[in-house]
């Protein structure tokens, strides 16, 4: 039975070999800095993919600055202030269940919420605040979490020296916890950089011949232009589509599992 | 004399008030600031009174030691002095507490101004994850002390009045971390003198540390009666022997009724002479 | 005024009332905060059965939920939901079929047969695996699933419900595995070697007391990955074909609810009934996998409270 279910990981690792050594192989080729840093041309079907970039990173950066606050302070609430009653069951009960909302059930949201009825338009702002949404769950999951990992301990002296509640998260708990909340923060965000059907909805252009040049802009994306590349244009070049196909995990991936090792080196190091 | 008008109210009510009031008399607890007076004080959590009819007075620059076996309110006790017990939740607190005069579970009182004048050292040396000097800055900076030098200027009394200075001096920049454990429980009695307390708090803080790390916080311990009130919960009873000058001992007889204060004196008299059977068991079964 | 210390009274009186303020303000904040996600999930279902309300009363929720045709951009327009549901039930249907004995056995391997080294190794897999965007796993299903699937059983289109579920199987695994080694990891040892002192083996101890024990766990983690099959949309979209017909196999090309609101929700009127109906079935969706989540949360709550003593 151990080589059933030997059998099982090797299926699991095989996948994930087979998915990164695709993608590297196939996509590496395509790669430039002609095509990471120019437009693209002809139908996109040469050219560059850096409007793409740009609108990606826009976009996760001002998700970022709407979420983070938001998912940072919900998770002091309930690592550091939520009474043991009801409600706080129903606010975690609530994070459990945004966190398995289909992301296209988010984007009819955001659609109907910020892109009609608030008048943003389809933009990078109700992209934004549609991926906000998303990845609150994430967000306050993660910091609740690094705050738990906080000793006890480091509050009770805080406290005992005369300092509020607020001062002992602010100055002695927080700072404690950074590593984590950053890193957690990190993870939440690549996953909505790589999110499609939410901004399918909401504001991601499938072309556009400049740069977004405010909020209230439409824009363009990774995850929604390799779509576009890959089933909506007959005849692109396939170094064209796996390069953007590279590009996407690479930055994703890559982003996530630098936070996530650098995670692990923290806990190891600081130990309470 | 603000004290002597609290006791005056307290006594009225009980004979053990009436005890406590004279004998606030007798070791002039009124003297100078920095003294306790607990009167009838009792802890519950939820339904559950653990801790019951306490009258102590811990008078001024001294060494006030609790002892008595694991569960018997010691530290409930201490938390209740500073109202650490407070972040708890659900914990009652009776009767009265006064510090030199003023009830401390008054309303009106902010327990974060409480805690800047009662410090307190816990049982596991915890620095915060931050420079030696940030750590004894902490008090202070929360007082809203900002200046660098007057900063200063306090970080390196406290530093020296917890026998840390010269140890660390050249490097106030160093992670606490990076600090043995020893050093780490000094820091952290450096930080609670850098507020200035008229009292300190200690929960057993020599338990977690080596015998050397011991005798020094010890004779930390003995140097800094001059300047504040200690009181200090120990299971150690040599240690309660070499450095206090009065002990109080605790015992919870049964899980059914509270624990409560068997008997509490001058040190060298209740270690050799107790006037409750249960003292001396206790004492001498310890150093037995 | 006698609650403050002799020395520096004025000064921290007047610090003491901003130390209040501050702190009432950064409570009110924080606590705002909290209740954020209630409000949020609250807003999700409102706003769902606000823009869904015109197809209900127009057509009618039992309408659309039994009608066996969608057409709707024929005369006269046809919004029945069954083809969906039933072209989601075959896709999720496959992932099931894939990602349950491979998530388990898995899970079970990870927890029980392996060393540390090897648990930190295959933590790294998992993340890689569920960070990879789906839209990713969608055209790589494109590019090889497809042909793979079209090649082996000889059919005119590779995009199948089975190409789908294949690839969403794949894409659930890190949830189920993460979830359900959790649940192994938190069966006491004491249980282990309390059974290998009764003469069972390795294997026997793992399926008659550390399995058995994490069930619920490893039933939350099944649960989780079925919604996220179920709510998976990109991968789905580019995979199954979209015909919107009953499927009479697993061969044939399928649409499902997510797939169907991707599709056409950028070709209808803002306003119109077809938006509306859409919205119809992204209620059903955000139901069926509210439900799914539900159960998976109160299971795992309950596994908690046992362990927990």
């Amino acid at each position: 039975m151990k080589v059933v279910t030997g059998a099982c990981v090797a299926l699991v690792i095989g996948a994930a070999i087979f998915i990164l050594g695709k993608i590297v192989i196939s996509g590496l080729p395509g790669i430039s800095l002609e095509f990471l840093f120019s437009k693209p041309g002809m139908g996109m079907r040469a050219g560059g993919i850096f409007p793409i970039i740009v609108g990606t990173l826009m976009l996760v950066t001002l998700t970022a600055v709407l979420v983070l606050p938001l998912g940072i302070m919900a998770g002091i609430y309930l690592a550091e202030y939520a009474p043991k009653n009801l409600v706080t069951r129903l606010v975690r009960l609530s994070i459990a269940n945004m966190a398995g909302v289909p992301s296209i059930v988010y984007g009819l949201f955001g659609l109907a919420v910020f892109v009609l009825l608030m008048q943003f338009g389809k933009s990078l702002l109700a992209s934004a605040l549609t991926l906000t949404c998303l990845t609150l769950p994430v967000i306050i999951t993660s910091t609740e979490e690094a705050l738990r990992q906080v000793p006890s301990d480091l509050r009770q002296a805080a406290l005992a020296l005369g300092a509020t509640r607020w001062r002992s998260i602010h100055k002695v708990v927080l700072p404690a916890a950074a590593p984590g909340i950053v890193t957690g923060s990190i993870l939440g965000l690549s996953r909505a950089a790589g999110e499609t059907a939410p901004i399918l909805v909401t504001g991601a252009a499938f072309f556009l011949p400049k740069l977004p040049d405010s909020v209230s802009s439409q824009y363009m994306s990774l995850p929604y232009h390799l779509y576009v590349l890959a089933t909506q244009v007959p005849n692109v070049p396939p170094e064209v589509t796996w390069g953007t196909a590279f590009v996407l995990v690479a930055g994703v991936s890559t982003v996530s599992m630098i936070a996530g090792a650098w995670r692990s080196v923290q806990r190891r190091k600081v130990k309470w | 004399m603000v004290m002597s008008a609290a006791f005056e109210e307290i006594a009225m009510d009980t004979p053990a008030g009436a005890e406590v009031q004279s004998r606030a008399r007798t070791i002039g607890a009124d003297a100078v600031s920095g003294s306790f007076a607990l009167s009838d004080v009792s802890v519950a959590y939820g339904n559950e009174t653990v801790l019951a009819g306490v009258n102590m007075l811990v008078p001024s620059r001294s060494v006030t030691a609790l002892i008595g076996p694991s569960g018997c309110g010691k530290s409930t006790l201490l938390r209740c002095l500073n109202r650490m017990n407070d972040e708890i939740g659900r914990v009652r607190v009776g009767g009265t507490i006064t510090l030199d005069g003023q009830d401390i579970y008054e309303k009106t009182l902010d327990p974060v101004d409480l805690r800047m004048r009662v410090g307190q050292v816990f049982q596991r040396p915890n620095p915060f994850p931050m420079s030696l000097y940030d750590n004894v800055a902490f008090g202070p900076r929360t007082q809203g002390i900002r200046k660098r030098g007057e900063l200063d200027a306090i970080v390196e009394e406290a530093l020296t009045d917890a026998a840390l200075w010269g140890e660390v001096k050249k490097h106030l920049k160093k992670h606490a971390f990076e600090l043995s454990g020893g050093q780490q429980q000094r820091l952290c009695i450096a930080r609670a003198l850098a507020t200035k307390p008229e009292v300190l708090l200690m929960d057993e803080p020599a338990s977690a540390l080596d015998p050397i790390s011991t005798q020094q916080i010890e004779d930390t311990i003995a140097e800094l009666k001059d300047m504040v009130t200690i009181v200090i919960v120990t299971h150690n009873m040599q240690q309660a022997a070499r450095i206090s000058d009065q002990t109080a001992f605790m015992l919870r007889e049964s899980m059914d009724e509270p624990a409560h204060l068997v008997e509490m004196g001058e040190t060298k008299r209740m270690f050799t002479n107790p006037d409750d059977k249960r003292t001396e068991s206790y004492i001498t079964g310890r150093f037995g | 005024m006698a609650v403050t210390p002799t020395h520096k009274a004025g000064r921290r009186l007047g610090r003491a009332t901003r130390r209040r303020a501050v702190e009432a303000v950064v409570r009110t904040l924080i606590y705002a905060a909290g209740l954020l996600s209630i409000v949020i999930l609250a807003a999700i279902a409102i706003f769902l059965v606000v823009e869904a309300r015109q197809s209900i009363g127009e057509i009618g929720l039992d309408k659309m939920l039994s009608g066996t045709q969608w057409f709707p951009t024929g005369t006269p327009k046809l919004f029945g939901f069954l083809p969906l549901i039933v072209g989601t039930l075959a896709v999720t249907g496959v992932a099931v079929v894939v990602f349950v004995p491979i998530g388990i056995g898995a899970s079970v391997f990870i927890s029980e047969f392996s060393a540390g080294w090897f648990k930190e190794g295959m933590k790294s897999v998992i993340e890689f695996m569920a960070a990879v965007p789906s839209v990713v796993y969608g055209f790589l299903g494109v590019a090889v699933v497809i042909p793979w699937v079209k090649a082996t059983f000889s059919l005119t289109s590779g995009m199948t419900a089975l190409t789908g579920g294949l690839v969403l199987g794949i894409m659930s695994l890190p949830t189920v595995i993460s979830i359900s080694e959790d649940a192994l990891h938190a069966v006491p040892d004491a249980l282990r070697q309390g059974s290998l002192a009764l003469g069972n083996t390795r294997w026997q101890t793992v399926y008659k007391v550390v399995v058995p024990s994490a069930s619920s766990g490893i039933f939350a983690g099944v649960m989780l990955g079925l919604g996220r099959a179920i709510g998976e949309t990109m991968a789905v979209l580019m995979l199954t074909g979209n015909a919107a017909v009953m499927p009479t196999s697993v061969f044939e090309s399928v649409r499902t609810m997510t797939g169907t609101i991707a599709a056409e929700m950028g070709e209808v009127v803002y306003g119109g009934q077809h938006y509306s109906v859409l919205f119809s079935v992204g209620l059903v969706l955000f139901a069926i996998t509210f439900l799914i989540n539900l159960a998976a949360d109160l299971v795992l709550e309950r596994q908690r409270k046992r362990w927990r003593r």
